[in-house]
């Protein structure tokens, strides 16, 4: 006789370390077999789409720190895309390098915290401890070059906000030199351990059709062999002059996807190394006062730079009318800003696309027929941040 | 790039001429517009046309124009690797017109079209799940419909007497203020309103 069994209902979450933030996943198990997950989210939803609605740009910019808050600056960095080409300013070629090299630095801060948390849903600890320390390195730039380390509100339409000192530039160049050495320890406690390529080896896999249908991009679509980086295909910025390569993944576990996050930090480095050596000397934001605040000593002097200023921290500028998508290579994967203008001067509406919602959308075929212990391995390789997916 | 977007546009415009109700390229993009009911056979065509290949759907955004006779707008944005390409299709419909689930094309759409229903209480037919998806568990209204305001109706907090947390009407000790920014060189919106008002009750 067939002994009769009922699938059990489980509550992963809201409160779990290995959920990464508040994710609550409702998972239907048949003995510890998945048979289902539904996740819930919008626990950390602040309604950012709507907000931003009611600021002016220059307001609306700091909201996307928040999106993504381990990698602000590519956030930010798609919204000035987007009212930049709306507005057809041109950005001085300096800015263009600052961002880059502050985007990589985004990149390399996002990496770090995911392979580093992967490795510790699985158990590794020491991971982590050796990461976060180069994380808080990292941060310091943001710090020195914006006045925080976290929600920078460095990017403006236009260009950046300040210019960074040279004592900066040469500290990110030492850090990029010491650096790679500091991959090659934590690959050397992750790559060919036992117990990670156990967790994580043909865990998730996603085939490259699976990965298309369900919106997948960044890290989550290269793990599966696509070789799609909008860096490359869609170049922004300085992107076209830059030697990089484009790391891409085999079999689309999630040990490809770690691969690949490894290779992209050391991409990265090679990138903002390149930039360093170009970085070009002039203006960082576009001289054009009608969307740039002038500088100090001219409101001082000149009745009309104390105009613009007033009425840009007021009215702010206004944006023509039209609509405009631009998209970006976040380290998560391709972060779009789909923006609105009515020709005043706040968005109409601004939608924001996250990568990280539609990689939470897979779960449920990701992780049906995994056994319970795989669903924090697949969540840690999927790269969920709930600030950027709740919005 | 412009020439690729002018090709396909072209394309479009002769498969589907009876569908297009309006095409053009702006800002280096293309954007399409469709009646709602088209929407299936149009995203078919764009997914499976040999120069096409709108493999991947990228986001769903709603749009809300209240003064509008066809207040909602949908626009679906696609990508194509094959060819490197995005495209916008855009549609306009009144509100409780039920659209056309994308989930049996692209199954990516099922959280998109959450979103939008939960954001704008706009229902799509044939959808497997749609319940809310990023507001509160009993949530009431549509926050981003221009109508639902910026504070919303309730606020909650944790009650000591009932030992759980409670739902309030929203109290502010201070109403939520809206500056009017906009260029007072040439008289500010609501002083321009008032005198328009004078002017039309003079006429009168």
């Amino acid at each position: 006789m067939v002994k009769k069994t009922k699938s059990l209902s489980l509550n992963f979450g809201p409160q779990h370390p290995a959920a990464h933030g508040v994710l609550r996943l409702i998972l239907e198990l048949d003995g510890e077999l998945v048979e289902k997950a539904d996740p819930h989210i919008g626990l950390l939803h602040r309604g950012t789409e709507k907000l931003i609605e009611q600021k002016t740009y220059t307001q609306a910019l700091p909201y996307f720190d928040r999106l993504d808050y381990v990698a602000p600056m590519n956030q930010e960095h798609a919204f000035a895309l987007a009212a930049e080409k709306l507005l057809n300013v041109e950005v001085p070629i300096r800015a263009k390098y600052i961002r880059v090299i502050f985007c990589e630095i985004g990149r390399i801060l996002s990496h770090i915290l995911n392979v580093t948390t992967q490795a510790l849903d699985v158990g590794a600890l020491t991971p982590s401890l050796w990461g976060f320390e180069e994380r808080e390195t990292l941060m310091t730039f943001y710090e020195r070059a914006s006045g925080s380390r976290l929600h920078a509100n460095y990017f403006r339409t236009g260009g950046v906000h300040k210019d960074i000192p040279m004592k900066l530039v040469e500290d990110i160049e030492k850090f990029c030199k010491s650096f790679p050495k500091i991959i090659d320890d934590l690959e050397g406690l992750l790559t060919d351990n036992r117990i990670f390529k156990q967790r994580n080896v043909e865990i998730g896999i996603v085939s490259k059709q699976e990965a298309l249908d369900h919106s997948f991009s960044g890290v989550m679509l290269r793990g599966s062999g696509v070789p799609w980086d909008l860096r490359r295909s869609q170049p922004y910025e300085i992107y076209k002059d830059l030697d990089f390569k484009i790391p891409v993944g085999k079999n689309g576990d999630c040990y490809d996807r770690y691969l690949c996050r490894i290779k992209e930090m050391r991409e990265s480095v090679k990138i903002i190394l390149q930039c360093i050596e170009r970085l070009p000397k002039g203006p960082v934001i576009s001289i054009d006062n009608k969307i740039s605040p002038p500088n100090r000593d001219d409101i001082k002097q000149s009745m009309e730079a104390l105009i613009h200023h007033f009425k840009l921290f007021t009215e702010g500028y206004r944006v023509p009318k039209g609509d405009v998508y631009t998209a970006v290579e976040a380290p998560k994967g391709e972060f779009g800003v789909y923006l609105i203008s009515d020709g005043s001067n706040k968005p109409y509406r601004c939608k924001i696309r996250a990568p990280g919602f539609s990689h939470l959308q897979a779960m449920d075929y990701l992780i049906r027929g995994h056994m319970l212990a795989d669903v924090p391995a697949v969540l840690g390789s999927l790269d969920i941040v709930f600030g950027e997916v709740d919005r | 790039m412009i020439l690729q977007l002018q090709k396909i546009e072209k394309l479009i415009n002769s498969e589907l001429s009876s569908k297009i109700k309006n095409s053009s390229i702006k800002n280096e993009e293309l954007i399409i517009e469709i009646a709602e009911g088209d929407l299936i056979d149009t995203i078919q065509f764009l997914k499976s046309n040999e120069s096409c290949k709108f493999k991947q759907l990228i986001d769903i955004a709603g749009v809300d124009y209240p003064e509008n006779e066809k207040r909602f707008e949908l626009v679906y944005l696609f990508l194509s690797h094959v060819h490197n390409l995005r495209i916008k299709v855009l549609t306009k419909f009144q509100i409780n017109q039920p659209i056309n689930s994308l989930t049996k094309i692209f199954p990516s759409a099922n959280w998109m079209e959450r979103e939008v229903f939960d954001m704008y209480g706009i229902k799509f037919k044939n959808h497997p799940d749609l319940r809310r998806i990023l507001t509160d568990y009993g949530f009431k209204g549509h926050p981003l419909r221009k109508d639902f305001p910026l504070t919303g109706f309730n606020e909650v907090r944790y009650s000591e007497k009932e030992k759980k947390v409670i739902y309030e009407p929203v109290k502010l000790e201070q109403n939520y203020r809206n500056f009017d920014f906009e260029s007072p060189w040439e008289g500010t919106n609501y002083i321009r309103e008032i005198k328009n008002l004078e002017k039309d009750g003079k006429k009168n």
